[in-house]
């Protein structure tokens, strides 16, 4: 008896330590878990805190004066004239009407660094529109100079490095109680290519490209993966050479990225001759990583058709293809499309390959075809991150938060797709 | 005419196909009294003219649109006078850009030698030609094909079958398209190899301890030569890979463990989409928070305990891999855990077990084989990444353990050496396709592993 008493009793005094370890064991989870969202979050607000002010602008509105003679150009028509004409003269005049006191070529020099460089070419522009507008006052506005544009956004941020004198950072800070220089929504981020100069920089070129590419993606992957996954599901016979094929689509399920670029490189440009950076030849290489997650989402998406419905269409004397076409495609179309729309997305994230294809080059027209040498959304961001001016650091990470925004609708459709029309049977 | 132009016209082409064999079938039924005595619905004598007119006209397309270039490229080269042929596949890349350039029009005929302007001319031609010839042909063909069918409609012929016969034929080719592309990487990645093997020994590569590919201009130049031994590298790659699921195992396995087992319903359906998401956000994104966050936190970390770090440390970009995989090893070990049967659970609770031993003794050493093959999976995504080391790793090979040190990897290299123009006969080009094929085994054999073990796993419970 006191043997048995013992042993409850020991049962006992160790219940502590056991739900002592329980409870450590439930807090383990709890921290991982705690661990992984936290990182998530300190991604994103990392990423938002670095990207906002690349949806700002900075400019400068000036009432420019543009006279003849400062710009030694009598008749805008003339493309000599226009050639040798000098543009900054007005702009720098505009300045020293706020800024009486600054005279001489060093202070005119720093003035007119102030603008932009596209800031001359903006008004050649205007004035070879409207070649009437010579002698008169425009008040334009123009882009202000990175410089100017890292002083008003990011006085207080130690990560950046402010390169005005101080007799710029009074002046711009003057102007800037004035209203003269003023921050706005930076429509250019969504309406030029790529520049030199951060604050000409866009990303229409890039998100263009990005849409060509995934069209001829899509254009691929999708009819090709979704045939496969009939095939492999439907009609293949049950031998090695099927064995064969599901080993192999696994197996590309996990290849890296950057070996489909090496295959581009040897296959799509060596062998065939395709030109290097064009849209065409980064959508088949995606369609080809892409291809494994369509078949597998596919082939799940038919295998949950129930055997009944092939059974039924069978009965009323229905060709195998028939019954596959007409019952068991329809019905698995919706699963079909989640599972494409989720391959689309992860291409439209993949950068690795494309290095290797040549769409990093740099390239500041639009791209107006599958064939006009192009870079996508996500090279584009990283050839801004590894870009060492450091204005481009927040127009990587606006570009990252478009980029982002792209994929999280994407997925969001894939989602209300598999909600609306996913029948449970 | 432009291969993207004839397209559409094909597509044109196999539509009237089809209404006109539609209209015929329909013709030829209406004297026997209906459609019904057709062997087939008149759709499918429709769809057989739209198949035979657009198929063999796409496949000739295809071919001549793959290879048109190569050829012309190659009459082009040889209809140069004898004395200036180009002597290395490198020279003939070069005359041949010359030659199309001038043919664009970006080079002035004036400025190259006779010869060059010479083959311009004959390049432009040749390509008018081809183009005129390849246009005739894929529309000759699509109308042979469709006027083949046409003759094809006829009441005792059984339409349907061969329609579905052609549907198999092209669903069956779809899915060889995945093997087609295996084929492809190993063909694309050993030719080359064999050519590096034929400059550097293998030997060399596989246990030389130094790397710097940089061949120099001129060959009497120091270290004109470059090294290519491979150690330094896959010690760099293991580095940061290592670091990565030092990471995601311990925070994929636990918070698996906690969402299976613990978590509530809500919780779990919350939780899991949020750390999908870590899956979903694009690598280059990780990249750009390792390279301009986590690098020179962990730099600035470092000096205030006063280690050294470089501001490329393998630390910060195998982390930040870490959180990269994270999902991969937790929805894996989820659907391990979740497959071990309930009854096991319930035996092991019924003794008087806690839900922590239940899960330490029982689930986890039954589910563990699955889980082994989970982090398989991870280690060989965290060996093939690229972005995240291209952006926050360097680019020095150094051969080193440190975690605050900069380490180069694998793909790394791959993607340095292939970025940008490349000669193509050179040492330092085909090095980086063998690289690629030692990744592609690499991580071949993990996944092969690791697929076996998961399924075997499953076989034992199912």
């Amino acid at each position: 008896m006191t043997d048995q008493r013992s042993q409850a009793e020991l049962v006992r005094q160790s219940l502590k330590r056991r739900y002592r370890k329980e409870r450590r064991f439930r807090l383990y989870g709890i921290v991982a878990i705690f661990i992984a969202l936290a990182s998530l979050f300190i991604l994103f607000a990392d990423i938002i805190g670095k990207g906002h002010t690349g949806f700002v602008k900075t400019t400068i509105t000036l009432d420019v004066t543009l006279d003849s003679e400062t710009m030694y150009l009598d008749d805008p028509t003339d493309k000599d004239q226009i050639a040798m004409a000098d543009f900054v003269a007005p702009i720098i005049a505009a300045l020293q009407d706020h800024f009486p006191n600054a005279e001489g070529r060093a202070a005119k020099r720093e003035l007119g660094r102030l603008v932009g460089s596209y800031a001359a070419s903006d008004i050649r522009d205007l004035l070879e529109a409207n070649p009437d507008l010579l002698n008169t006052t425009q008040t334009m506005e123009f882009l202000a100079h990175d410089t100017v544009s890292v002083y008003v956004k990011h006085a207080d941020d130690p990560s950046y490095s402010i390169r005005l004198s101080e007799q710029q950072q009074a002046w711009v800070d003057e102007l800037l109680e004035k209203g003269v220089v003023d921050t706005s929504f930076n429509d250019v981020l969504f309406s030029r290519g790529d520049s030199r100069e951060p604050g000409n920089a866009g990303i229409l070129g890039a998100i263009v490209g990005s849409l060509f590419t995934m069209l001829v993606t899509l254009a691929i992957s999708f009819p090709v993966g979704i045939a496969a996954a009939i095939y492999l599901e439907e009609f293949a016979p049950q031998n090695r050479l099927t064995d064969f094929i599901e080993v192999n689509i696994n197996n590309l399920a996990a290849v890296p990225s950057i070996i489909f670029g090496l295959l581009g490189l040897a296959v799509f440009i060596g062998l065939f001759g395709m030109p290097r950076s064009v849209p065409v030849v980064g959508g088949l290489v995606l369609a080809l990583m892409t291809l494994p997650t369509i078949i597998i989402s596919s082939r799940a998406a038919i295998k949950s058709v129930p055997p009944s419905i092939r059974e039924a269409a069978e009965g009323i004397g229905a060709s195998k293809m028939q019954v596959v076409l007409h019952h068991v495609v329809p019905l698995a179309m919706p699963g079909m499309l989640t599972g494409s729309i989720i391959g689309m997305a992860q291409a439209l994230g993949e950068t690795a390959p494309l290095l290797l294809i040549g769409m990093v080059a740099f390239i500041v027209d639009v791209p107006d075809g599958f064939f006009s040498s192009a870079t996508v959304l996500p090279v584009q961001i990283y050839l801004w991150a590894s870009s060492s001016e450091q204005g481009f650091v927040e127009l990587a990470s606006a570009g990252i938060m478009v980029l982002l925004a792209f994929m999280i609708s994407m997925n969001a459709l894939a989602i209300w797709l598999r909600k609306r029309l996913e029948r449970r049977w | 005419m432009q291969t993207a132009n004839l397209l559409p016209l094909i597509l044109v082409l196999a539509v009237a196909a089809y209404g006109l064999a539609f209209m015929r079938s329909r013709a030829v039924a209406a004297p026997l009294g209906g459609i019904r005595n057709l062997k087939a619905l008149p759709f499918y004598y429709a769809a057989r003219a739209a198949l035979w007119c657009a198929i063999p006209a796409l496949i000739v397309l295809a071919a001549w649109a793959g290879f048109e270039g190569k050829v012309i490229q190659g009459m082009v080269i040889s209809s140069l006078p004898q004395n200036v042929w180009p002597e290395s596949p490198g020279q003939a890349s070069l005359v041949l850009s010359q030659i199309s350039n001038v043919a664009a029009g970006k080079l002035n005929p004036e400025f190259v030698p006779e010869h060059i302007a010479g083959a311009a001319g004959l390049l432009e031609n040749l390509r008018a030609q081809s183009g005129t010839f390849k246009t005739i042909l894929v529309l000759l063909i699509a109308a042979l094909g469709a006027a083949f069918a046409w003759t094809r409609v006829a009441p005792h012929i059984n339409a349907r079958e061969s329609v579905e016969r052609t549907l198999r034929r092209i669903f069956f080719v779809c899915a060889a398209v995945a093997v087609l592309t295996t084929v492809g990487i190993v063909f694309s990645v050993i030719f080359e190899t064999v050519r590096f093997f034929g400059k550097v020994p293998i030997t060399e590569f596989l246990f030389g301890t130094s790397w710097s590919p940089q061949t120099a201009l001129r060959a009497d130049q120091v270290g004109a030569e470059g090294a290519f031994g491979i150690i330094p590298l896959f010690t760099g790659t293991l580095l940061i890979s290592a670091i990565a699921l030092l990471v995601a195992v311990p925070i994929g396995l636990l918070s698996a463990i906690y969402l299976s087992e613990y978590a509530s319903k809500r919780v779990r359906a919350t939780v899991k989409p949020l750390l999908e998401m870590l899956a979903g956000v694009p690598t280059v994104v990780y990249g750009f928070f390792a390279a301009l966050t986590v690098a020179p936190f962990i730099r600035d970390m470092a000096e205030l305990v006063g280690l050294e770090a470089s501001s490329q440390s393998a630390l910060a970009a195998g982390l930040v891999m870490g959180i990269m995989i994270i999902p991969f090893v937790s929805s894996l070990s989820d659907d391990v855990i979740n497959a071990v049967p309930q009854t096991l659970r319930d035996g092991s609770l019924a003794l008087g077990a806690t839900q922590s031993e239940t899960m330490k003794n029982v689930i986890f050493p039954a589910a563990l084989p699955g889980i082994i093959g989970g982090i398989l999976l991870a280690a060989s995504r965290a060996i093939g990444e690229t972005m995240i080391v291209v952006m926050a790793a360097g680019l020095a090979a150094n051969l080193t353990a440190n975690p605050l040190d900069s380490v180069t990897t694998v793909t790394v290299q791959i993607a340095t050496l292939l970025v940008g123009d490349q000669e193509f006969d050179s040492a330092k080009t085909l090095s980086a396709f063998a690289l690629g094929m030692m990744l592609f085994i690499v991580t071949l054999l993990l996944n092969v592993v690791a697929l076996k073990i998961v399924r075997k796993y499953r076989e034992q419970y199912d």
